[in-house]
């Protein structure tokens, strides 16, 4: 009997719904008390927004969450309370900056109703990804469609009369009034080409190669996909000043590279490839040498733009360990302080504990895709899990790394915190697209029939 | 494929370790230093909003720097009642420029953040009190102080006093002055305006000309060089030297004549009593070139030379110069060629040797207390070095009581009180006038106050700048107010 309970076990999926709607109601109670807490420390009294606020985040996220359970019922239960957490948290932290101003009698347009829309248009497209595409699989038709409007997507921003430069970088489209980052959107368009080119590609590109010092090294001419990658990603930095994105493209080609063909010498080469490049940025480019510089020592080059950093940082040592206290910072001394820098933000009002522990949310998010992506039966929804889970690693890497020194500052948004709608909404995008993949992925193959005892004892006999 | 998708996990994991760690970095462990840099708007507005602590001075506490309620944007606003009198010694508290002085080396009992002030902190969270900041007690003297100001007003020049058996500043005036309240307003505009225009100022009103400036001490210096002679033994105040007219220096076509022109009392010859008496360069240029330089640093040194003093206000240290030549000795032995000194160096000159030969360390904050005058912390006069024996001090005692009995510094006598001086005249370029020193005690028997005082420009006719004419009056008016004679 023993050898049955070890070598055969019938794991009856659950769904674990409930368990998602018991942390959805811790999310948006998190959220609202951070609120609440604001309301409470700023203005003296629990704010008259407090109500629509709450039923805002409130029946979002129970919309989201009933979506789910007729649609995707085997859909990962984590993955949609962290977003609704740290959406809820970001809107609290953009309300409070607004407080700020207003208190400080800044004239500006309060920010936080602007992203509660966005909020509403992000969970939209999420019911309308989670409701159109019943299948990931299907994307995969889509492959050279997907790298084509990714590759107009990134472009965008370079046509004339369409492109605006804001802060230095030209990543912003506008039109009819409405202004958008293309790029957030090209980001999961070429999820999805690479994925669907990787299938296709990856016999050729794991087997045909040469050994050399020990490595499996690709042939020549397979090198061509990882070369248009790099100089598309040069070109981004180039052409739009874009050194997050730049980065973000090319880190995810190369993570789907080597998950596909499973060949360290494709890092390798990547990161050399990635060396020159930044070399050659930081040797050709005054914008990219200025970042660097006002990163190796932002009080030296408060004139040439370590302003933001230094104030940034000012921000997070003032917040230390425990912080000051939500309502009792003053993140808006540090510029973009609701946007590039809201994590500086969090830091001071909710100390290094605060920002610890929206990391390990994202951490989680990462995790729970990784996690999609183990579980996944075809290469496709692996590769496409794979890459924005880590698409999201590194955009929350870039961006925080930045605003708290680690690495040079970028612009690039923390995803579901950061005010902007276009983040918002294609933050809401990816998440309904790792939830559809992991519900096919936890989904029992055939409908979970009940285990006879007969069909145990036959494999057991076996 | 499962693999690589393993490590990928991993890969993310170490990306966010590394934000973790590098954020602990910032916030746990450079919280402090970033907290403590210039211009930190979170740091500075805060401190805005303390109830910041007076300093003040004399017995009855007056007030030179305290925090008014304040109805703008911030909630005290930092006034100096003193105006320039006290300038120099508090600092200006600036929203826009920082902190200087006292408000700047004493910044964490002012605004009630130092660590011995924990436990009050505590209570008053408790009990609801609004945190309040310590009262930083000075040592001045308020009116010497005023004296000095009054003797200095309308020249350029500074005067320091000093307490010889404890080293507590009486004194320290420098002017021009300016008015701190000027920068510690709340309105930038006119904060950023007033300190271009005390920086574009040439007569430098925001220099503090007592400790922070550096002269030829000129003659006041005779008395390091007598210092040393009569240290090495090999001398009397009664030994003849050499006083001829004009020096010769050797190894160069340079001469060092004597301030008249003429020898010293009639003489080639002069004892070292008459040579101080009659501040004769020749008999002292002679003197340190038998010395030797090292003789001249060591004695030098001894007095306090070489070393930062006051660090409350960040005093620059005095200089001999280094390795000078024979004919470089024997002008740095009458306080010229490259001998630097502030005001205060030259105060403590006066000091060792009225302290028996004892220079004590000076200090300018005598105690800090509560709001409730509990002390908190009180400095202890501390020795420095014994400069020269009390023999020895006793003969340069003797010796510079003569000098203001019967030489240069008659200017100085008080009546019914032995005073006890040397007055310098220093060039520096033929181009602008000499500086004017006075460096006294009194009184000579018990000292109770030492004095220096130095008049850069007193905007008279060159013919007329002597020590003795211009700067010995100032001193004795201030030791006159320390001794409650006026």
């Amino acid at each position: 009997m023993s050898i049955a309970s070890t070598s055969v076990i019938q794991v009856i999926p659950r769904t674990r719904r409930g368990v998602e709607l018991f942390l959805l109601i811790i999310a948006v109670a998190v959220a609202v008390g951070a609120y609440i807490n604001i309301g409470i420390t700023v203005q003296g009294k629990i704010p008259a927004s407090t109500g629509y606020y709450a039923a805002g985040i409130g029946v979002l996220a129970l919309v989201a969450h009933i979506t789910l359970r007729y649609k995707a019922p085997y859909a990962d239960p984590v993955l949609l309370p962290c977003a609704v957490l740290l959406n809820g948290l970001g809107l609290a932290m953009i309300h409070r900056i607004d407080l700020a101003y207003l208190v400080r009698g800044i004239e500006r347009s309060a920010a936080a109703p602007q992203q509660i829309t966005w909020t509403a248009v992000g969970v939209m497209l999420f019911l309308g990804v989670i409701l159109l595409i019943r299948d990931h699989r299907r994307l995969q038709a889509l492959t050279y469609t997907a790298g084509l409007a990714g590759l107009i997507l990134l472009i965008l921003p370079l046509v004339p009369v369409l492109g605006v430069e804001l802060k230095g970088a030209r990543i912003w489209v506008s039109l009819f009034g409405l202004s958008f980052q293309p790029g957030e959107f090209a980001k999961v368009c070429l999820v999805i080409f690479f994925a669907g080119y990787l299938v296709v590609k990856r016999d050729v590109l794991t087997l045909a190669g040469h050994r050399f010092l020990g490595l499996d090294l690709p042939r020549a001419r397979d090198l061509g996909p990882i070369l248009v990658a790099w100089a598309c990603s040069l070109g981004v930095l180039v052409f739009e000043k874009d050194l997050g994105t730049s980065l973000l493209f090319f880190g995810l080609f190369l993570t789907l590279l080597y998950v596909s063909t499973e060949r360290i010498g494709w890092i390798l080469i990547g990161g050399m490839l990635f060396a020159v490049g930044a070399w050659f940025a930081y040797a050709t480019f005054g914008h990219v040498r200025v970042r660097v510089n006002t990163w190796l020592d932002p009080f030296g080059n408060i004139d040439l733009g370590g302003f933001q950093l230094v104030t940034a940082l000012y921000g997070q040592g003032w917040g230390g360990i425990l912080g000051r206290g939500l309502g009792e910072g003053r993140p808006e001394l540090t510029p973009v302080s609701q946007s590039d820098f809201i994590m500086s933000s969090f830091a001071e009002e909710l100390g290094l504990t605060g920002l610890i522990a929206l990391i390990l949310v994202y951490t989680l998010i990462v995790e729970r895709g990784m996690r999609t992506a183990l579980g996944c039966r075809d290469i496709f929804g692996k590769l496409v899990a794979v890459g924005l889970a880590m698409s999201f690693a590194v955009q929350v890497f870039v961006v925080v790394g930045g605003v708290t020194g680690l690495i040079p500052l970028t612009g690039l948004t923390t995803p579901f915190m950061s005010l902007g709608g276009t983040s918002l909404v294609a933050n809401w995008a990816i998440i309904a697209l790792l939830l559809r993949i992991s519900d096919q992925a936890r989904r029992p193959q055939t409908p979970a029939a009940p285990v006879s005892d007969e069909t145990i004892a036959l494999a057991v006999q076996r | 494929m499962n693999k690589a998708i393993r490590r990928m996990a991993v890969a993310a994991i170490i990306l966010m370790l590394a934000l973790m760690a590098n954020s602990t970095y910032i916030q746990a462990f450079r919280a402090e230093e970033l907290n403590a840099k210039n211009g930190n708007r979170r740091v500075t507005d805060s401190q805005f909003s303390v109830n910041r602590g007076p300093i003040t001075v004399g017995n009855g506490n007056t007030p030179i720097a305290e925090s008014k309620p304040s109805d703008d944007r911030y909630e005290y606003q930092r006034t100096y009642p003193g105006r320039g009198d006290y300038a120099h010694l508090t600092g200006y508290y600036s929203f826009v420029f920082g902190r200087s002085a006292i408000e700047q080396s004493q910044n964490a009992a002012l605004n009630g953040s130092d660590p011995s002030m924990a436990f009050r902190r505590v209570m008053d969270v408790v009990t609801n009190k609004r945190q309040r900041g310590a009262t930083v007690k000075l040592t001045i003297n308020p009116s010497a102080q005023a004296a000095a100001i009054s003797g200095l007003k309308g020249k350029k020049g500074a005067v320091v006093a000093i307490d010889p058996k404890t080293g507590r500043i009486l004194a320290s005036v420098s002017l021009p002055s300016y008015d701190p309240n000027r920068l510690a307003g709340h309105d930038v505009k006119t904060v950023q305006e007033a300190w271009e225009q005390l920086n574009a100022d040439k007569d430098k009103p925001m220099l503090n000309r007592a400790e922070r400036e550096l002269y030829p001490p000129g003659s006041t210096f005779k008395l390091v060089t007598a210092a040393a002679a009569l240290s090495s033994g090999k001398y009397t105040p009664e030994s003849q030297v050499d006083s001829p007219a004009v020096l010769n220096l050797p190894q160069t076509t340079a001469t060092l004549p004597n301030q008249n022109g003429q020898n010293c009392g009639g003489s080639n010859r002069a004892t070292i009593l008459v040579a101080l008496r009659k501040s004769c360069n020749t008999a002292f240029g002679v003197l340190g070139m038998e010395l030797g330089a090292e003789a001249l640093r060591e004695q030098a040194e001894k007095f306090g030379f070489g070393e930062r003093h006051l660090p409350e206000i960040g005093a620059v240290a005095s200089r001999f110069p280094d390795d000078p030549n024979a004919p470089q000795v024997a002008q740095s032995a009458i306080g010229q060629f490259d001998v630097r000194s502030t005001p205060l160096q030259m105060a403590m000159v006066a000091a060792g040797i009225a302290n028996k030969g004892e220079v004590m360390k000076p200090y300018l904050v005598s105690e800090i207390t509560t709001e409730g005058l509990k002390k908190i912390s009180e400095t202890k006069p501390e020795s420095l070095h014994q400069a020269v024996t009390p023999e020895v001090a006793e003969q340069l005692n003797r010796m510079m009581v003569d000098v203001v009995a019967n030489g240069t510094g008659q200017p100085a006598r008080i009546d019914g009180v032995e005073v006890a001086g040397k007055t310098g005249t220093a060039q520096t370029s033929p181009e602008r006038p000499p500086y004017a020193w006075f460096v006294s005690y009194a009184p000579a028997s018990d000292p109770q106050v030492a004095v220096a005082v130095v008049v850069e420009d007193a905007g008279v006719r060159r013919d007329d700048i002597s020590g003795g004419q211009l700067a010995a009056p100032i001193a004795k008016d201030v030791m006159e107010a320390v001794l409650n004679r006026r």
